[in-house]
């Protein structure tokens, strides 16, 4: 879900437009008020991803208020992007899907409204109010998550032999699974997974990689891999690398998984330990006209409601950041099967998981990423 | 007619003076051709110069430190950091005072990550102190050094503000040696820790495989731009829409399909397994390193060699060739001392625009380059999307543009620029 998630959205800006009639908007006349905007931008991935949030939230919104949605699928470059509209003065979007990581520095920078959460969220259907029915999934004030994902592996059922791995050190294990890896062209995730594998406790793996020996630590860990790995920077990579057999095992996140696995019906299976959790929500833009900031509120208000993050479960394999949604999961739209055993959330897949820290790596990053790439380059 | 010289100045018919006419009319003239390419030159402005003018100067310039800190920059003046004292209560009260307004402006943040980028920890201390200090009142919660450090320890750390005031300057040279892997540290510029020196090799890389790529494409390219010039017209058309047909494809797609040709389960590896040329376990490692990019990027820019070389081969007729052949001249010197000086010009703006091209490109080496092929633009496009570090992406771009000038420069003095054709 991150850097350039997938091609197709990089370069070309499908803009989907959704037009509703007019009947609907004479059949909703309670919902079209006057001092919201009839239009639209919002701001997502592309790919299957944007499909189950048009499905799930816009198609309904618009059915409801006669809305007009125009869809952009430039998340990748959200913040960049938004940077540069805001110091232009004309911000031209409406609602934005970003990462965690993303809206925490988009909220640094002055760029994303700050919610509050009671007041501009729906509560859940029994009146548990919304701060509380998110939980600690608010980890900025001005992010309203939506989905929880993980970044994990997958593996080729063929070409592993009688043992299947089901430990996350199976990646630094050349002897039993030969082959080649891929892993994101980052140090996120990866550092924190060769710190685990070379004896760091879970607890400490963020003490330790603040440190620059743990650094070396974790590098030195990758180093005994390194000729054996493809870097990917599109979360379609590493579906694909294993749909060709070009490699044995691979991370990407665990949506992209599912459709290799359920819907394209390859020989690949997950191995869900230690993945790594992450979300996925709306930040509405600062600067935007009271009638779009009013129209954009509404639109999240109804999208992140317990019914709606549910509902977009039946079409892609990412648990709702709600816990009240939890419970409504029911099966997939097409493949009539059940998700909630493909919820990276559900308690079989999460006997093992990771907490990605969000702080240590908006502290972290750049210093990290500049020894991971000159790391990288040698 | 013959006392015209002694009538003073010649009149026009109007009676005017003729030089004042004469000026009159070529300055309309002047006018009416400027304002006929007014719309090109505002473009060129609007679009070009101006956005480039901003560029270079986002490289240097540093204003977020004073003007988000003004008390605070202003009361470090009198700090000597070199004595290795904390400093004095003045400018704590300063920070605070300044905090206060800043988190209210929602400004703090921004400047933690500006210094984050000079002293790693930075953006979390002010993120975590705007909580706090947004709260207090400048007069009443006086004294702050106390506060200041039980908040957030990193402000009892004398290099937290031996960094502030390093980078109070609103003019700085911070970004420009961070490109070229060095920093502004509180002692002054010194070279980067080895383990994070990249930039200077990226550079370096880029330039190098840049040459590469445009000597294959002249080695290439010059034998089909000579089969263009020499074919019969019908073939010669045909062969030309072979040339443009990459043009009309998406540059995605180019690039995809050489990774499908490529990669160890590719399409040649399977041939060369299969001939038995090469074991199962031995395939040849293709793509997602410097070979790739080359290869990948040496097709995508071929057709910008091929077609100046095309358009002055066009040119040379070929009695020259044989003149010099019913002289004497064997084949080869023919080609060598006849045929080629003439195609000079042609290589010289084909090798310029595949250079120049390939230097800034990005989307390529980023989907075949692996670790090894990346270009110099994949990295200033990282600070630009993802880092934000915007000033170190600008300071990138304008050492590349001053290499592209320079280079420039060197090919007019030993090339000649006038000896460059497009067509």
């Amino acid at each position: 879900m991150r850097v350039n998630e997938n091609m197709e959205s990089t370069n070309m800006k499908m803009k989907t437009i959704l037009l509703t009639t007019a009947a609907a908007m004479i059949a909703a006349p309670a919902f079209a008020a006057s001092h919201m905007a009839n239009e639209m931008t919002i701001v997502s991935w592309g790919g299957a991803y944007s499909k189950s949030q048009l499905l799930a939230y816009d198609e309904p919104y618009s059915e409801m208020t006669g809305t007009t949605i125009i869809h952009d699928d430039s998340s990748a470059e959200a913040v960049a992007k938004l940077r540069a509209m805001n110091e232009a003065g004309n911000v031209t979007w409406d609602v934005v899907d970003v990462v965690a990581a993303d809206a925490i520095r988009l909220c640094d920078e002055g760029l994303a409204l700050v919610i509050d959460p009671d007041k501009d969220l729906a509560p859940a259907p029994d009146g548990t109010p919304a701060s509380e029915d998110f939980g600690d999934l608010l980890v900025s004030e001005c992010y309203i998550p939506q989905i929880v994902y993980s970044t994990t592996f997958g593996y080729r059922t063929d070409m592993v032999g009688d043992t299947p791995p089901t430990d996350i050190c199976a990646v630094f294990d050349l002897e039993a699974y030969p082959g080649k890896r891929s892993l994101e062209k980052r140090p996120i995730n990866n550092m924190e997974w060769a710190l685990l594998c070379d004896g760091v406790a879970k607890g400490d793996v963020y003490d330790v990689l603040a440190t620059p020996e743990g650094q070396d630590k974790a590098l030195a860990k990758l180093d005994t891999i390194k000729d054996q790995v493809i870097w990917w920077n599109a979360g379609a990579d590493t579906p694909q690398l294993l749909a060709d057999g070009e490699v044995v095992m691979g991370s990407t996140y665990n949506g992209r998984l599912f459709s290799v696995i359920e819907e394209q019906d390859q020989p690949v299976a997950m191995l869900w330990d230690a993945q790594v959790f992450d979300l996925d929500g709306w930040i509405i833009p600062a600067g935007l006209s009271p009638e779009r900031e009013a129209r954009a509120r509404d639109y999240v208000r109804f999208a992140t409601d317990t019914q709606r993050l549910a509902d977009q479960a039946k079409y892609i394999s990412y648990g709702p950041a709600r816990m009240s949604s939890a419970p409504l999961v029911g099966k997939h739209a097409e493949l009539g099967i059940d998700m909630a055993p493909h919820m990276p959330t559900d308690p079989n897949n999460a006997k093992n998981t990771f907490l990605y820290n969000y702080e240590f790596w908006a502290d972290y990053r750049d210093d990290i990423d500049a020894k991971f790439q000159a790391w990288l380059a040698q | 007619m013959s006392d015209t010289a002694q009538s003073g100045p010649v009149l026009a018919a109007d009676g005017t003076p003729l030089k004042k006419s004469l000026a009159r009319a070529l300055r309309l003239q002047k006018t009416r051709a400027l304002l006929l390419i007014a719309p090109l030159l505002l473009f060129v402005l609007v679009s070009f110069i101006v956005p480039i003018g901003q560029m270079l100067w986002r490289s240097v310039e540093n204003d977020i430190v004073s003007d988000t800190l003004p008390l605070t920059v202003q009361a470090l003046k009198t700090w000597d950091a070199s004595a290795g004292e904390l400093p004095d209560e003045a400018v704590y009260a300063a920070f605070a005072r300044d905090m206060i307004v800043a988190v209210k402006a929602k400004e703090h943040t921004k400047l933690g990550t500006r210094l984050n980028y000079e002293q790693t920890g930075i953006s979390s201390m002010f993120r975590q102190s705007g909580r706090k200090v947004g709260k207090w009142d400048p007069v009443a919660d006086a004294p702050f050094k106390q506060k200041l450090i039980d908040v957030h320890d990193g402000w009892g750390d004398i290099n937290t503000w031996r960094v502030i005031q390093t980078h109070a300057r609103k003019v700085t040279p911070g970004y420009f040696l961070n490109a070229i892997d060095m920093r502004l540290t509180p002692d002054g510029a010194t070279t980067q820790p080895e383990d994070k020196r990249i930039l200077i090799k990226l550079f370096g890389r880029t330039l190098f495989m840049s040459l590469i790529i445009m000597g294959s494409c002249i080695l290439l390219g010059y034998p089909i731009a000579w089969l263009l010039a020499n074919l019969p017209m019908r073939q010669a058309n045909i062969l030309l829409i072979l040339v443009l047909l990459p043009f009309w494809t998406s540059l995605l797609v180019r690039t995809s399909a050489w990774k499908v040709l490529l990669q160890s389960q590719g399409v040649i590896n399977e041939i060369l397994v299969w001939l038995g040329l090469i074991t199962d376990e031995g395939r040849l490692v293709m793509i997602n390193n410097q070979f790739g990019t080359i290869v990948a990027m040496t097709h995508i820019l071929l057709p910008f060699m091929i077609l100046p070389m095309y358009s002055v081969m066009q040119t040379i007729p070929q009695t020259y060739l044989r003149a010099a052949k019913s002289l004497g001249a064997t084949n080869w010197t023919a080609f060598w001392r006849v045929y080629f000086p003439q195609t000079v010009p042609g290589i010289g703006a084909g090798s310029i625009l595949v250079f120049i091209l390939s230097i800034g490109y990005y989307i390529t080496p980023e989907i075949v380059g692996g670790t090894k092929g990346v270009f110099i633009s994949n990295r200033i496009a990282y600070h630009i999307s993802s880092s934000l570090n915007w000033g170190l992406a600008a300071a990138l771009g304008t050492i590349l543009l001053a290499v592209v000038l320079l280079l420039y420069w060197c090919y007019d003095k030993i090339v000649g620029i006038d000896n460059v054709k497009l067509g």
